[in-house]
């Protein structure tokens, strides 16, 4: 298991070194100029051209990518261009509301999905299957940012029953945290969502389907732990797998769900520092979120073990 | 209750399957009865509706396909079609059994088989965790499973076949039912275990006092271990009778048909294997007369209007063929 775990590690090694190339090619190639936004509308170019040589961007580009990636391995993510602060510490500043952001959504979207796949699957042909399968539809239809305004049309304008937007930080109380955090989560989750309803659906109607499941009837096993118990338990390692790989969609959409509820969070932070070309922000988040969808699909592999006795590692 | 009365009593059981081609008649009217203790072996080739039966008799056939259109399953003087699910859920794995005929599939692959035994012993006895354990360990050692204190919390990928189906009959008799229903409990396994596993059952069996039905395509099986035999073909009963009774004097064309089907020690190398013409209908289409006719070599024109009923040819001995006193 650890020397899996290790020989694991040092396959996302490579992987990682591909996403920093791509996430610094991606940064440099594209038109645009911090040394010009950061002096202004009437710098002269000798004072471009300074900031430039100040900021290396005048250097060949592989010896700007060798530089960054040096520090990079030394744990530096360099200095954002515009706050005079390490990109490490600007992401730790902005990391609560994000996180707090994700694990809401995780938890809604996930109980939530189980729920109405199990349901789906054991009404199979009915109105219910084919309404949650409807809503599954939908939900991976609408983007982030349609739902997000709608429910706070919704929800926040009309009803008032929950704020419009904001972020208080967990210190300041439990309830005014979730308050804030229930429609991010609901508009963010719902193609998470739907995507783990369909997976678990199909795989539950498989399993139904099974020798094993007549065994728990044959035995007097009730409804609930047939599904549960006997069923759910088989049908963990796809679903898992998704929940790992949908992983990538919470990422994207916490981009966006933070600017629709003005949560000041790492997703903001990129948005900011994409309009402002702060290079070093930029590529240090990507690295960041790369490294996390990496690491949350290692321990999706890793959770085979709990759910399938023949796994083994 | 008196000890003579059958413990079953299944009376023109129809089941039928609706699809999108129709309806299939996988059971058109059986019956037959069985003592308590006795042992009943139902025999006839795939798709005859013997394993359909056997799930009709505990419900468990898919609601949303198949339906019991008709005739009554009387257990210990009740009928069971009409209950509902949790009254069914009652008599399931704890006063009627049953064993499947695919070892390596029909165990929960993610629960301890320890679990998988303990659990009909919580649901139908009340019985603690820990007490439904060591009953568990207590049904391990009476299937001879060796080390049976620590193989209960093995999971069924590190058991054989022939292991797996001893945990199976440990699971099916945790709880000592009054009936076991045993569909096809061998046929999946080695020849070598096949053996040792019908012994197994039939001792625990004599030993809980249950009654068993034996549901098997092998003529072999059912001479070894059955007091009665039910023959059937295309959803219905052609033949019943005592196992002795049926071997020394088969009346039904179709019996005779299969007993000449077994290859024998004694004959002649040089002779062909004997074979039965034909196929078995098609029964989504009802048959108006005999089922076998078609295939029959005795058949008249008789056969194919009307369908024989099941009578008694002397001493107990049932037939559904017009022509049956013909050798």
């Amino acid at each position: 298991m650890i020397a899996y775990i290790i020989r694991r590690l040092i396959a996302t090694i490579p992987v990682m070194l591909l996403v920093a190339v791509i996430v610094f090619l991606l940064v440099h190639l594209a038109p645009g100029d911090p040394a010009s936004v950061i002096a202004g509308d009437n710098a002269t170019s000798d004072q471009i051209a300074a900031i430039r040589a100040t900021l290396g961007l005048d250097r060949p580009l592989w010896e700007q990518f060798a530089i960054w990636i040096w520090r990079v391995l030394q744990g530096d993510l360099g200095q954002s261009l515009f706050w005079n602060r390490g990109v490490a510490e600007l992401i730790l500043q902005r990391a609560e509301p994000t996180i707090s952001l994700a694990i809401t959504t995780l938890i809604f979207a996930v109980t939530i999905a189980i729920g109405l796949g199990v349901l789906a699957a054991w009404k199979a042909g009915s109105g219910i299957d084919r309404s949650v399968m409807g809503l599954a539809v939908a939900g991976f239809s609408l983007p982030v940012f349609v739902v997000g305004y709608l429910l706070v049309y919704l929800f926040a304008i009309e009803l008032r029953w929950l704020p419009v937007q904001g972020y208080r930080p967990i210190a300041e109380g439990f309830w005014p945290w979730l308050e804030r955090l229930i429609l991010p989560s609901i508009a963010l989750g719902l193609a998470y969502l739907a995507l783990i309803a369909r997976i678990t659906r199909t795989t539950m109607l498989e399993i139904l389907a099974e020798d094993y499941i007549r065994t728990a009837q044959a035995k007097g096993v009730a409804t609930r732990p047939m599904l549960f118990k006997h069923a759910l338990k088989n049908a963990a390692v796809p679903i898992v797998t998704v929940v790992g790989i949908g992983v990538a969609l919470l990422i994207s959409g916490v981009v966006i769900t933070e600017t629709v509820f003005n949560i000041p969070g790492v997703g903001r932070l990129v948005v900011d520092a994409i309009t402002r070309r702060d290079y070093p922000i930029i590529q240090g988040v990507m690295l960041v979120f790369s490294a996390i969808y990496v690491l949350v699909n290692l321990a999706v592999d890793l959770s085979y073990t709990l759910f399938d006795p023949r796994v083994r590692y | 209750m008196d000890a003579t009365a059958p413990i079953l009593e299944v009376q023109d059981l129809r089941t039928h399957f609706f699809t999108q081609d129709g309806v299939t008649r996988a059971v058109d009217g059986v019956s037959f009865a069985l003592e308590p203790g006795e042992t009943l072996g139902i025999v006839g080739e795939s798709g005859c509706g013997k394993s359909v039966t056997a799930l009709s008799i505990l419900r468990l056939l898919p609601p949303k396909l198949s339906r019991i259109v008709g005739g009554k399953v009387i257990f210990e003087g009740t009928d069971l079609v009409p209950l509902d699910e949790p009254a069914m859920r009652e008599i399931r794995g704890n006063r009627i059994a049953m064993i499947f005929q695919e070892p390596m599939t029909s165990l929960n692959p993610v629960l301890t088989i320890g679990e998988q035994i303990a659990e009909a012993v919580r649901i139908h006895q009340g019985a603690s965790q820990k007490d439904a354990l060591a009953r568990a360990v207590e049904m391990l050692k009476l299937v001879r499973i060796p080390d049976a204190e620590r193989r209960v919390g093995d999971y069924p990928h590190q058991f054989s076949g022939g292991m797996r189906q001893r945990v199976m009959i440990a699971m099916a008799l945790s709880c000592n039912p009054k009936l076991l229903l045993a569909d096809e409990p061998t046929t999946a396994l080695d020849v070598t275990v096949q053996k040792q596993i019908l012994r197994l059952m039939l001792e625990l069996k004599e030993r809980i006092g249950s009654a068993v039905i034996l549901i098997t395509h092998d003529l072999g099986v059912i001479a070894e271990t059955a007091k009665r035999v039910v023959v059937m073909y295309a959803g219905r009963v052609v033949e019943q009778a005592e196992v002795t009774a049926l071997f020394d004097a088969p009346l039904h064309p179709y019996t005779r048909g299969l007993m000449a089907s077994i290859p024998r020690l004694k004959h002649n190398r040089a002779r062909r294997l004997a074979e039965i013409p034909g196929i078995v209908p098609d029964l989504r289409t009802p048959i108006p007369g005999c089922a076998f006719a078609p295939r029959c070599p005795l058949a008249t024109d008789r056969c194919r209007e009307a369908a024989p009923p099941l009578e008694d040819q002397g001493s107990g001995h049932f037939a559904a063929c017009w022509e049956a006193g013909r050798a």
